[in-house]
């Protein structure tokens, strides 16, 4: 018995010590070629314009702070086979919150004149961030148990917490506090550069969100869903309670991406973030996570953002080229990404 | 082994209503520790449904059932898996994008302040699958190993969560022979292992070779419950399909059509196979004759028809239609020569259930015209009327969408749907199932009048005494193979029957 | 047919619901919100003639909504094979800059009815694009139209990165002209409407369309050739984003390479959406769109004309769209039922 059984062994080659190369990390692995390629292009380039330095390269991060948070944010959703439209808003919609607590303005609702008191910037701040979550939470609430498609919820509240904003205030509100000159004062000092305030902030969460993706139950139940739902709920895996709060997730990313955004143009503005939902998307496929779900990674996702950060940054410092160009480049990567995922999903079931 | 082994799960007169229909009628059931007990039935017996109600997935609607001698009322599969009742199915409900060891612990992680000790569940992992000789990489996707490893990891986990009783539902559908017996070696060492298993698969050759015991149930209720070795194959079948032996009739197709061999083959089928779907096979469809597809659900019956549909690509021989080599890549090549495929399964790949009765009929026939020349109203609902009056379907008017009409009736219009086209080869995979009587016949006559006029038709059914009543030509199947090929006096249940039982081993 | 054919036995069916009762509901909201301003806000329903054209809120409210209707239409048929495309807005953008630009640069100078043909032509491109990512590639098509979405205005920008002024005074005629008292907007769109629905009725393209939305395994089955299917709805799609284009650049006598049909992708799957064709695919409702994309034009239109709270605009569609959605949704409808 025991010996027949050991005729049947699969006995594979092992070698602990070694890298092997496995299907899911090609993505992963043609993102970070992608991105080396696009930066060591553009310093060779851009040489004379001094593209090549540390403080540029800090700039990608701090450039795209609001980018990188609801990305990271959107990745988890994508893990988990939906998709967030209403990142985007979100962003206008916490940056216009926070600049109006501060500096509020008498309204009226139902005849009755009502004046808020001003707010201390890091109240409004947790006031933002707790209704961006709130916000995503609604979502999640409707799309698991009311079975409603993501993509049509997140579209309506995409709406819903734009015009939110709007309701706030249409036209932008600056914003002041000695804390927030402390803050944007704030840096540590890295060789010739310095790091600030968005980076640091971006890259706490982008180090939480790694965590959270590969050491908690949580993330490991988000990577179950999105590889098939269908099984998670007969492993006995939460998959309501996740989904729901995975929509929160997202909705809290964005809100925090929103305050990066409030503190860096001093000012709340409605209309702030408008159509980054679909950049998201991008930075997020092009980091390698599949559309479908259940493969990709926060690392990926970082990279993806580096990558939209690099062509945009090449671009300005290029100078001739117009802005434009940025964008079809994202696209063309973005096509070529999508290819690629389809060769490797359609091998990979063969 | 055999009486001596503790009953572990005992169901006594359980049952299962659904509207309409009794799906099981007191049916009692059990399990020993230490034993395979295979539970057989052909369509509609009350297999699945017997284990969704051991496993939670329906309520019971009568009946008790014991687990270790106490009354347990599984609400989930989780529930029914904490009770110590773990399924593996067919199609393996793991994630094929995660690792084999976190499929194996997925939800019970081993952790330290809720951070996932992966070197620890890694180990763990290894140690589940060594228990089950089998040694393989636990940190590789699950996806990237074959269905039988992900099989077999499905059962580590099933395993694991400490089961007394270990349901397999059809694990050997989509395994090769190899694959088969490693299951098997796992399934032995389990059992040695004091755990009971039921095992559902339509292959008699591996359920003699695996199981001790048999419970064969028919029309959702319980025939008898037997020792494995004291009951015949022949017997088995017999039972399976509610017939005695003695009461067999021959063919009245006999009569018709024998110079068939005369009439030149529409298609030829040569060395024609798929892995895990069906062994290459030599198959000829002539002129006017019906030819019989027998064999038991999951022998490649259906497998063998989509191959000849263009549905799914062969990767062995080729087919040859009138004599010169076709190449058929999709169902719209197969219909441009001239062909049919009525599918079994009415819901998923039939109806289109929103559309009309109307448009359901002529979409075939208006699919072979192309979108441009399009039939008119008027020439839509005379067709759609033509068949609803001669097939008598039940429906308020042509405009009702399908999905109202009853199964039988919806089968019906899928039926006018390929008639409407006029094809010189229509293959109907089950066209009777699950519709009464009347139909039945209706559709049986239908079949012989094709055949009169010239078409070729294949017949796929379980019921052997349609089969042995309207085929002018039989060709058995077993275990993905074509087996045998009965004609003339030959077509009766008995052979057909024996040829399906006869082992090779 | 040799088959017996005794007299059907009487059929026990549930009652069938009639294809028209699928409009109910948009039409009721529509008849709602204009309840709504025949009560609340004077002046709505008043039409005045001038120089023999009609003008007022209504006519505001029919031809506003006429870019919408217009990709709503295209985006009906892509949604009923169970599919969406992001692409129209993008597309939008790029007609329009280059249809203005072949006829107001020095370099062209393209007469108007061949700079309309070019436009057209280029965004029945970018539909075909769409649709063999979607039909041949098999890309999903969120991810298929999202390439084109996030490129097109880029190509757009390149096209001319300036707002172009439109001189031409036919071309202007197309967005601002007025045909027997009422916007050639809505002649267009009615002119749309009637080719897409003969063309539906005449064709079998509308039952393949269904078919392949509804269960695309049984279409195949039944040998419909579902990837060109999808190459013709996403073309269609394309080509209809263009006509939309090049509307707004008249009405603007402009090209905005940066705004034109900005969000417009969102508001037609709305008015699809809430004309009641389903965004799992299969039966549509053409009209259903129209009726949508005018359910939110009048919303908009309302709120501007109420003059109270232009920024509330958002917040009541919101509302509005998650309502007609939950109502249509089977898990709330099991919900009220179960009581």
């Amino acid at each position: 018995m025991t010996e027949q059984a050991n005729q049947l062994v699969y006995a594979p080659p092992r070698h602990p010590w070694r890298f092997r190369l496995r299907a899911q990390h090609i993505p992963l692995l043609a993102t970070f070629v992608v991105c080396l390629m696009l930066y060591t292009a553009a310093c060779i380039y851009l040489r004379d314009r001094g593209f090549f330095s540390l403080s540029v390269f800090i700039s990608f991060f701090s450039d795209n702070a609001f980018l990188g948070l609801t990305a990271i944010g959107m990745t988890f959703v994508i893990l988990s086979g939906g998709i967030d439209l209403s990142v985007g808003s979100m962003i206008g919609f916490t940056s216009i919150l926070i600049a109006r607590l501060m500096n509020p303005e008498p309204f009226t609702l139902f005849h009755h004149t009502i004046t808020l008191p001003v707010f201390h910037p890091l109240v409004a701040i947790g006031v933002a961030l707790i209704a961006g979550s709130f916000l995503g939470l609604i979502q999640g609430v409707l799309i698991q148990f009311f079975e409603l498609a993501p993509f049509l919820v997140t579209l309506a509240g995409m709406f819903f917490i734009h015009g939110l904003a709007q309701v706030i205030s249409l036209s932008s509100i600056g914003i002041e506090h000695p804390l927030l000159d402390k803050l944007s004062d704030f840096a540590i000092p890295i060789g010739s550069a310095s790091v600030r305030f968005p980076e640091i902030v971006f890259a706490v969460v982008a180090l939480s969100a790694i965590y959270i993706s590969r050491y908690t139950k949580f993330g490991r139940t988000i990577y179950a869903i999105g590889g098939n739902e269908q099984s998670a709920i007969l492993m006995g895996l939460p998959v309501a309670r996740t989904k729901v709060l995975i929509y929160a997730l997202s909705g809290f990313c964005s809100a925090l991406g929103g305050v990066i955004y409030a503190l860096a143009k001093w000012s709340g503005q409605s209309e702030g973030g408008l159509g980054l939902e679909l950049d998201t998307i991008a930075a997020v496929v092009i980091g390698g996570t599949l559309l479908t779900g259940g493969l990709g990674s926060i690392l990926g996702t970082i990279l993806g953002v580096l990558i939209v950060s690099i062509i945009q940054a090449a671009i300005i410092f290029q100078g001739t080229l117009s802005s434009s160009w940025a964008r079809i480049m994202i696209g063309a990567l973005l096509f070529v990404f999508i290819v690629l995922q389809k060769i490797l999903s359609s091998r990979a079931r063969s | 082994m055999n009486a001596t082994n503790p009953i572990l799960l005992q169901a006594m007169s359980v049952t299962k209503l659904f509207p309409g229909v009794v799906a099981l009628d007191a049916v009692n059931f059990s399990a020993r520790a230490g034993e395979v007990h295979a539970l057989m039935g052909e369509n509609g017996a009350g297999k699945s449904t017997l284990i969704k109600v051991l496993t939670g997935f329906y309520p019971r609607d009568g009946g008790q059932i014991l687990l270790d001698g106490k009354e347990i009322r599984p609400k989930t599969p989780a529930h029914a898996q904490q009770l110590g009742i773990s399924t593996v199915y067919q199609e393996v409900n793991l994630i094929p994008t995660l690792t084999v060891a976190e499929n194996i612990y997925l939800g019970r992680e081993p952790t330290f302040f809720g951070k996932i000790r992966w070197r620890r569940l890694n180990r763990l992992a290894e140690q589940a699958m060594s228990r089950l000789n089998l040694h393989i990489d636990v940190k590789r996707d699950l996806g990237s190993y074959s269905i039988a490893i992900q099989q077999m990891v499905a059962i580590a986990r099933a395993v694991d969560v400490k089961a007394k009783l270990l349901i397999l539902d059809e694990p050997t559908s989509s395994l090769d022979s190899g694959e088969v017996q490693q299951l098997f070696a796992i399934m032995r060492q389990l059992k040695s292992l004091g755990l009971g298993i039921i095992f559902v698969s339509h292959f008699l050759d591996q359920i003699y070779e695996i199981s001790d015991r048999i419970t064969v149930l028919r029309n959702g209720k319980l025939v008898g419950e037997y020792l494995t070795r004291e009951l015949p194959r022949v017997e088995l079948i017999t039972k399976m399909m509610g017939r005695e032996l003695a009461t067999f009739e021959t063919g009245l197709a006999t009569s018709v059509a024998s110079d068939s061999d005369l009439k030149p083959p529409i298609l030829e089928a040569k060395r024609l196979g798929k892995r895990n779907a069906i062994e290459p096979f030599d198959l000829e469809v002539r002129q006017g004759e019906v030819l019989g597809l027998a064999g038991l659900l999951g022998s490649g019956r259906t497998e063998t028809a989509r191959l000849l549909f263009g549905i799914d690509r062969p990767d062995k021989g080729e087919i040859q239609i009138d004599g010169e080599r076709a190449r058929m890549i999709s169902p719209a090549d197969a219909i441009a020569r001239g062909f049919g495929f009525c599918s079994e399964d009415r819901k998923a790949q039939g109806i289109i259930p929103d559309l009309t009765v109307r448009e359901n009929v002529i979409l075939a026939l208006q699919a072979s015209k192309g979108w441009l020349r399009f039939f008119s109203r008027r020439k839509q609902t005379e067709l759609a009327n033509h068949y609803i009056k001669a097939l008598n379907i039940a429906t308020r008017d042509a405009d009702t969408p399908i999905k109202n009409l009853s199964g039988g009736n919806q089968q019906k219009v899928l039926l006018a749907r390929w008639l409407a086209l006029d094809p010189r080869f229509l293959i109907l995979d089950e066209p009777t199932r699950g519709i009464d009587v009347g139909a039945k016949a209706d559709i049986q006559k239908l079949i012989l009048s094709l055949c009169q006029q010239g078409k070729a038709v294949m017949f796929i059914s379980s019921e052997l005494e349609e089969v042995v009543r309207c085929s002018n030509r039989v060709a058995v199947l077993r275990d993905r193979r074509k087996v045998r090929e009965l004609t003339g006096a030959e077509i009766n249940e008995h052979n057909i029957m024996a040829t399906i039982a006869r082992s090779d081993a | 047919m040799t088959v017996a054919s005794a007299a059907p036995a009487t059929p026990k069916q549930p009652r069938r619901a009639p294809r028209s009762l699928v409009l109910l509901w948009p039409v009721l909201a529509l008849l709602f919100i204009l309840a709504f301003n025949l009560a609340f806000t004077p002046g709505f329903f008043h039409v005045e003639v001038k120089q023999g054209h009609l003008f007022g809120s209504l006519i505001d409210v029919l031809k506003n909504a006429a870019p919408v209707a217009l990709t709503g239409i295209g985006m009906t048929l892509v949604i009923a094979t169970g599919g969406v495309d992001l692409s129209v807005g993008t597309v939008m953008a790029i007609a329009g800059q280059l249809t203005v630009l072949l006829m107001e640069s020095e370099h062209y100078h393209w007469s108007m009815p061949t700079a309309c043909f070019a436009g057209l032509g280029v965004a029945l491109a970018c539909g075909i694009w769409n649709g063999i990512l979607v039909g041949y590639v098999q890309i999903q098509p969120i991810v298929a139209t999202l390439i084109l979405f996030v490129s097109g205005r880029g190509i757009a920008e390149l096209i001319s990165n300036d707002n172009l002024t439109a001189h031409s005074v036919p071309f202007q005629y197309l967005g601002r002209g007025f045909l027997f008292g009422l916007p050639f907007q809505i002649a267009i769109v009615i002119f749309v409407l009637l080719v897409v629905g003969l063309l539906m009725r005449r064709t079998a393209a509308g039952l393949f369309i269904e078919s392949v939305g509804n269960n695309p395994v049984a279409a195949r089955f039944a040998g419909i050739n579902e990837r060109f299917i999808k190459l013709l709805v996403y073309s269609f799609s394309g080509l209809c984003a263009g006509i939309a284009g090049i509307v707004v650049a008249s009405n603007n006598a402009n090209a905005d390479p940066h705004n034109t049909g900005l969000n417009v992708e969102l508001d037609a799957i709305l008015a699809v959406v809430i004309g009641g064709t389903s965004l799992l695919g299969g039966r549509y409702s053409l009209i259903g769109s129209i009726v949508g994309a005018l359910i939110i034009q009048a919303m908009d239109t309302t709120i501007l004309t109420r003059g109270v709270a232009v920024e509330w605009t958002l917040v009541v569609k919101a509302v509005v769209v998650v309502g007609v959605c939950l109502l249509q949704a089977p898990k709330f409808q099991r919900l009220f039922r179960r009581k």
